[in-house]
């Protein structure tokens, strides 16, 4: 049977197929679909969690794999810096049953800090990594994984990149493979599972032996393909940036890596060997030409292709060009046709969001703002321009800490998540409590981790695979690490999040500020009756549009006194009196909810 | 049958990647090789959306199209029609429902929306013809702004050779079965919205 899968959903199919029973891992896109497809389309035979982080998540899975369950852990690029701690022991281990990684990169900043290139993760590993270049091989490759790392007791690294995980195509499907090595007893090995120094030492030999016998296996693995063509131009590439040469060098002759590390000596000369020239493809870092060059084979790569971003069939005409590699079809005419002059689309928080008000007071108060990763990074943008670091997930109250060391002459403060804060936000606090710091952590509590899709996390009541879970309480977490100054408000509430603010900018030592609001995606309350604006009323202050809410526009009514245009409402966007914060601030009552203009 | 390329634009919360998915799958019942890929960006509502697809008899190689490739620009948004028009092939067709939905830089008042005659005037210096519609209209009238992008779906099944039942067939699949009546007359008021097009 054949169905049309996102690369996301047929990892999560292979999972299936693979026999694997346990799947952890952190959210973050473009890897997010794999877990939330398994939970809703296996549940019954793959146990599934949003582990608390991408650490957590690897710990768990070497547990179950010790424990002889095939087992599949997903991360985007940067939660593998979370993992690496814990994926690099098990390299030494092996399990008593496969483990797989799925590590989903993002050349082209599409949702990510960085650009980094995972595939060294498997050469610093001494992993084999395989990279699908469709749904169909992303689906196959977890099977051959866990194949894989069943016949050479080594965890497997299969990396995506965002176009493979989100892009779509057709799969056929198979059934899946019921082999159970689940163990009643744990096994008492500690020689192989615990690696203090003296049998780690033991294991390292073990590590490099198998890194050859994989080597000798890429040989003839059916996960590397040679494609005869021309013999002219030989290209060498992998994962989707095959699908890429393909458009451009149609005729050429391809050598595709399934597995691209480690790669096979004999299989690369063979191939160089019968061609004219070799031209490496591949996304990010030269990666396979470095290794191909330490061959001493000659290629052509990075001389000619970027190391920055994707690089789609329309880079590559754009990079070829006046080379000595000539496209093998007619390039099609990419013509500009001036839209770069068009007003940007730039990402907003909804209508709604319970992270204004904050931010509009943040602005207001004008003090330096330590962010982390989620929507609430936004408020870095105008109108608000509240938030000056953003790292890594968790850097925030770490970097607030180092702040307060700096002795600046004005307060500052920490925005941080629900989500990111049981992540990787507890440490940084339990530090600036045991340290003496000072400054104010904002928990910005919407109850889900928004920003990737709204998954669970240990602030809420029910787990991946919907079962009822005690939550845990953020403001007891912070309160038991000692914080005094805790204050809990209603994000809605101006005010309140305003006065809260400037107390726990006073307080001398750490403060923390928890503003409660529930994401506006996930209400439960139903969006109400928009707001209106009393042109009567409004002078054209410009404050509600300093909120940079999307449902409020300037009219083209102007006010007398300044010339300046009046404000209005869009009735499809404004979700009313559960968000109510523009009213709040508009300092001459104009903004209304409908029953207060019925009223008058 | 020939290779057909597709690109669905709009704004996040307009319902475009549902529709994309719904022409990939048509695409493959109707025995087409197909690959789709999204652009959505942070995962946050408002923002540009752009999914290509592409239907090939024998195989599809990359997932998305190249500048000066695409047979029909299908967007939900007038100032996202002509953000994409670089992807348009020389004598591409153009469908746009004719609703605007300002960017924050154009609602704060700092830019200025592209007027409608600007906007003509840039696709057609590419496009053998543009069809403009009001899908919103449509769909209010049938009750439900979310039945937006099967009438534009409706609209534009006029262009491909493909059977009826097989759209209506998927459409069917992929909404709830409460919504099902609703979406087949969506589906087709919007083919009416059309009329009189070289059917490929």
């Amino acid at each position: 049977m054949k169905e049309l899968l996102q690369g996301n959903e047929a990892i999560a199919r292979g999972a299936y197929e693979a026999g694997i029973q346990v799947a952890t891992g952190y959210p973050g896109t473009p890897s997010s679909e794999i877990l939330k497809t398994i939970a809703l389309k296996f549940n019954d035979s793959i146990y599934a969690e949003w582990s608390t982080n991408e650490k957590v998540a690897m710990d768990a899975a070497a547990g179950a794999a010790y424990s002889g369950k095939r087992t599949l852990v997903t991360t985007k690029q940067v939660g593998m810096n979370v993992m690496s701690d814990s994926l690099l022991y098990t390299v030494y281990t092996g399990a008593e049953a496969g483990l797989v990684i799925v590590t989903a990169d993002d050349p082209g900043f599409f949702s990510t800090q960085n650009e980094q290139d995972n595939r060294w993760y498997g050469k610093l590993a001494k992993i084999p990594i395989l990279e699908p270049q469709d749904s169909q091989e992303a689906k196959d490759f977890v099977v051959k994984g866990i194949e894989l790392s069943e016949e050479f007791d080594t965890p497997v690294l299969v990396r995506t990149t965002m176009r493979t995980s989100h892009s779509k195509s057709v799969v056929e499907l198979g059934e899946r493979d019921n082999v159970d090595k689940s163990l009643d007893k744990f096994p008492r090995n500690q020689r192989k599972y615990v690696m203090t120094a003296q049998w780690a030492e033991k294991r390292h030999p073990i590590v490099e032996e198998r890194l050859d016998e994989m080597r000798e296996y890429a040989t003839d693995s059916p996960l590397n393909f040679i494609d005869w063509g021309k013999k002219d131009i030989g290209i060498i590439t992998s994962a989707v940036n095959y699908t890429y040469a393909k458009d451009v060098f149609p005729e050429a002759s391809f050598l595709k890596l399934g597995m691209t590390y480690p790669l096979s000596e004999k299989l690369i000369k063979e191939f160089a060997d019968e061609v004219e020239r070799v031209l490496v493809i591949e996304e990010l870092d030269p990666f396979l030409q470095e290794t191909i060059q330490a061959m001493g084979i000659e290629v052509t790569g990075k001389e000619i292709f970027p190391k920055c971003g994707e690089l789609l069939p329309d880079d590559i005409f754009e990079y070829i060009e006046g080379t000595d590699f000539e496209p093998q079809r007619e390039i099609p005419q990419p013509r500009d046709q001036g839209e770069d002059d068009l007003p940007e689309r730039s990402p907003v928080l909804c209508p709604g969001c319970p992270h204004r008000s904050s931010f509009h007071i943040l602005a207001e108060m004008d003090i330096p703002v330590a962010g982390d990763i989620g929507c609430y990074n936004l408020g870095c943008l105008p109108p608000f321009n509240a938030q000056h670091t953003m790292g890594c997930m968790g850097a925030s109250i770490g970097v607030l800490h180092g702040m307060s060391l700096g002795d600046l002459d004005e307060p500052a403060v920490a925005t941080i998540g629900d989500s990111t804060f049981f992540h990787s936000g507890m440490p940084p606090l339990a530090n600036m409590m045991h340290n003496h710091g000072d400054g104010t952590a904002i928990i910005m509590d919407n109850r889900t981790t928004a920003m990737t899709g709204h998954q669970d996390h240990p602030g809420i009541t029910q787990t991946l695979g919907g079962e009822e879970t005690e939550k845990i309480d953020i403001e007891e977490v912070v309160r038991a690490m000692g914080v005094e100054k805790v204050e809990v408000v209603d994000a809605f509430n101006v005010d309140e999040v305003r006065e809260a603010l400037k107390e726990c900018n006073e307080y001398d030592g750490p403060a923390v500020l928890i503003t409660e609001g529930e994401c506006v995606q996930i209400t439960s309350e139903k969006a109400q009756e928009a707001y209106e604006v009393n042109p009567e009323e409004c002078i054209a202050c410009g404050k509600c549009l300093d909120l940079g809410c999307p449902s409020i526009v300037k009219t083209d009514e102007e006010y007398k006194d300044t010339g300046r245009f009046k404000a209005g409402i869009d009735p499809v966007l404004c979700v009313g009196s559960i968000c109510d914060v523009c009213r709040q601030v508009c300092p001459t009552g104009a903004i209304k909810a409908p029953n207060e203009t019925e009223g008058e | 049958m020939k290779d057909l390329n597709m690109l669905v634009t709009g704004v996040g919360g307009q319902g475009t990647i549902l529709a994309s998915d719904i022409i990939a799958e048509v695409g493959m019942r109707a025995g087409y090789d197909v690959k789709k890929s999204n652009v959505l960006g942070l995962a946050v509502r408002g923002g540009s959306v752009r999914s290509h697809v592409r239907w090939d008899p024998e195989s599809v190689s990359a997932p998305m199209s190249s500048k000066g490739t695409v047979n029909y620009l299908i967007s939900f948004e007038k100032l996202e029609a002509a953000r994409n028009l670089s992807y348009l092939k020389q004598d591409g067709e153009v469908l746009v429902n004719n609703q605007e939905i300002p960017p924050v830089s154009v609602s704060a008042g700092d830019k200025a929306y592209p007027d409608i005659n600007e906007i003509k005037k840039m696709t057609e210096k590419v496009a053998r013809e543009t069809y403009y519609f009001d899908g919103l209209a449509t769909a209010e009238d049938l009750g439900s702004s979310r039945v937006l992008n099967v009438v534009i779906l409706g609209a534009f099944s006029n262009f491909i050779d493909v059977d009826e039942k097989v759209w209506i067939d998927v459409i069917s699949e992929s909404v709830p079965p409460k919504f099902q009546e609703l979406n087949k007359k969506a589906f087709q008021k919007g083919k009416k919205l059309v009329e009189g097009v070289d059917v490929e």
